[in-house]
């Protein structure tokens, strides 16, 4: 993995130069946004004295006490109900499921309520909740602490769901997230919590629902987001030896998606791979190359290319889980076949 | 602690309206004039009213897929509330909720429910909101029996007593969850049981009797008001009408004379007779209130009747807060 990560294209000029790490930069907007608006909370399992599992929240209950910085019980429903609960009675809580994993375990609080509360009440609830989470394979943390389960969440009607690739997305999507009306999912890799990038000490936002072209190149889109972006841009500079110019479309929120940034770059390109992390069946990719197919069927000239992890629970064994997670070997093997087909 | 007359008549209001907004939506049910399931507050009266009569319009209230009765004792608007149960665009919801998600949050109703115990957590979350604050207001979850056998009751009672939250947990064991009878899904009695598990004071009241409930909500209320954390209330009762609708469908789950037992304590009925008894309001009185109560529903259902049924063009509105914007435009061209 890459140890540093510029700022996107988009970042406002003369940015600080300021190098810090993705999961300081999540800690640093989080405090932004808690300083500026009193209404602003974090609650869950050790956010508050422990300062997080992985050290996100670290330094925040010594700052804003215990009443801002809620340590809760292991009580998964419990935590996102405190925050729907809240969110409806004109709060902007933050609430913290530590592992993607654990969202199974309040699946009903974030779907049938959390998610649906505004359209069933006909518009009358607002619900500015921000859940944030950890996920992501390659820490043999096995089957229960690695997965990545965004596709269920872009499924449900009513829920944002963001995956930052690097430092200044992490702290510039966490305040859109905190500061949108709606119910959010903001999800960091763990595997990136230590890449460190350049990182604005002002208030920013990245704005949710806008991908960003990582890297420009006209022969192949590749449509990513996540950690995968830098599997994906390794494999680009690779074939970039070898006369392939990959774009690389780094999605950042799933759902609201920007699928105008990828149908785009498809027409100029012709040929399109879709990689991410979480298992290939039924994971997001089917949605992106369906609506790609559905969008710029005249304009391609191969299959899309879907890579994702093969279709098994995330194994323990570090030999094992290497071979499970795609990895810019994989995917530049695959990039050309395609640009070949 | 007697109440005083202007409670008493208060509390008998509250359960008349409640009795006849039920039995007006059941006889609609009946004839087929509201679409999708029903589930009837009649024969747990006391309890909505008995609560919710301790409370104001900033206490919220997180209800459950027996919600009406919750609504209307929280001051609902009869109108809004039957053009909701028809799908109109003038009901609570726009038509969108029905009668499992009937809301009205000016008035602190967070919701019914179609969830079993969904509202439970909801109902900590506004606690904690108003511990937040600072402010002296209370949240008050009501669940059935059933719903204390699942997740979510547990984990938001122990919630909220750690967070020394100022929420009432109100179990209305009616002793079915839908079909099934309480002593086939737990090995205790009482539900309250549970409460010394999670340090919370706990009490059981006869449900049928709208004082005794109002009594010990009272309690609870002022408890929670006063910054010393949840409570929790076990009102014994019982539904009269179905699980949904109001017909049995062939289904023989309890016995006609357990009906029969349970109707000689209509919660109206006897403290029609207690109020008589003391003087503050006589049979003709009494029926004045049903009368005009009677009324106020036939004019709500005649508003429900006339109103308009939902814009179609509305149907993708409110999927997200966004100004301007619907969630076709989130989803991208191809949807």
């Amino acid at each position: 993995m890459t140890a540093t990560a510029s700022a996107p294209a988009d970042a406002p000029a003369g940015a600080s130069g300021r190098s810090i790490a993705y999961g300081a930069a999540f800690t640093e907007g989080l405090a932004q946004m808690m300083e500026a608006d009193p209404n602003v909370f974090v609650a869950g399992e050790d956010v508050g004295r422990a300062g997080g599992v992985f050290g996100s929240f670290r330094g925040l209950n010594e700052r804003f006490g215990d009443m801002r910085v809620v340590d809760t019980p292991i009580s998964e429903q419990a935590i996102v109900g405190l925050g729907t609960g809240a969110a409806v009675s004109g709060l902007r809580p933050v609430v913290d499921l530590m592992f993607m994993d654990f969202i199974l375990v309040a699946m009903d609080q974030i779907v049938n309520q959390a998610a649906k509360l505004k359209y069933m009440f006909g518009g009358k609830a607002t619900l500015p909740l921000t859940i944030t989470t950890s996920a992501g394979a390659g820490l043999s943390a096995a089957a229960q602490h690695s997965q990545s389960l965004e596709a269920m969440l872009c499924h449900i009607p009513g829920l944002k769901v963001v995956m930052p690739s690097n430092p200044y997305d992490a702290k510039g999507l966490l305040i859109s997230c905190i500061r949108d009306d709606n119910p959010t999912v903001f999800v960091k890799h763990k595997r990136l919590l230590g890449l460190r990038g350049d990182v604005p000490t002002d208030v920013y936002e990245v704005p949710l629902g806008s991908a960003s072209i990582v890297r420009p190149g006209d022969d192949i889109t590749v449509v990513t987001y996540g950690r995968m972006v830098h599997e994906s841009t390794a494999a680009a500079d690779a074939l970039a030896a070898e006369g392939i110019e990959c774009e690389v479309i780094d999605l950042r929120t799933l759902q609201p998606l920007d699928i105008d940034t990828v149908i785009e770059s498809a027409h100029r390109t012709n040929r399109v791979a879709v990689v991410h992390e979480a298992v290939r069946f039924g994971g997001l990719g089917g949605e992106i190359a369906s609506q790609i197919a559905e969008l710029a069927f005249d304009y391609l000239d191969a299959p899309i290319e879907r890579i994702g992890a093969p279709f098994s629970p995330v194994p323990f064994s570090p030999v094992l889980e290497k071979e499970w997670v795609p990895n810019a070997a994989l995917i530049g093997e695959r990039i050309r076949a395609l640009a070949a087909a | 602690m007697d109440p005083s007359p202007d409670v008493l008549l208060d509390l008998h209001r509250r359960m008349v309206r409640i009795r006849h907004f039920e039995e007006s939506a059941g006889r609609l049910a009946e004839q087929n004039r509201l679409p999708g399931f029903l589930h009837l507050y009649v024969g747990e009266e006391a309890v909505a009213s008995g609560v919710c009569a301790n409370l104001d319009d900033d206490d919220q209230i997180s209800s459950t897929h027996r919600g009406h009765g919750h609504l209307v004792a929280k001051g609902g608007n009869y109108s809004y509330m039957m053009a909701e149960l028809m799908g109109k665009a003038t009901g609570y919801c726009g038509g969108k909720g029905g009668s499992m998600h009937i809301c009205d949050l000016d008035l602190g109703m967070l919701g019914a429910n179609g969830i079993v115990g969904g509202g439970v957590p909801i109902a900590v979350g506004a606690g904690f909101a108003n511990k937040y604050r600072g402010n002296d207001r209370v949240s008050v979850a009501f669940f059935g029996d059933g719903a204390s056998n699942i997740g979510a009751f547990h984990e938001a009672a122990n919630m909220a007593a750690a967070l020394s939250l100022p929420v009432l947990f109100v179990c209305e064991n009616n002793e079915y969850g839908e079909f099934t009878p309480r002593e086939r899904t737990m090995a205790i009695t009482d539900v309250v049981d549970r409460a010394a598990g999670y340090g919370m004071p706990g009490a059981i009241v006869d449900g049928m009797d709208v004082v005794a409930v109002w009594e010990a909500a009272k309690e609870a209320v002022s408890r929670a008001r006063r910054g010393e954390g949840p409570s929790f209330i076990e009102a014994k009762t019982y539904r009269f009408y179905n699980h949904h609708g109001v017909q049995t469908l062939g289904m023989k789950y309890r016995s006609d004379d357990e009906l029969a037992e349970w109707k000689q304590r209509d919660p109206i009925e006897l403290f029609e007779g207690r109020l008589a008894g003391a003087g503050v309001l006589d049979a003709d009185g009494a029926q004045a209130v049903h009368d005009a109560v009677e009324a106020d529903i036939e004019a709500a259902i005649a508003f429900a009747e006339e109103s308009p049924l939902p814009d179609v063009d509305n149907l993708l509105v409110d999927v997200y807060t966004v100004a301007g914007l619907t969630a076709a435009a989130y989803l991208g061209a191809s949807s």
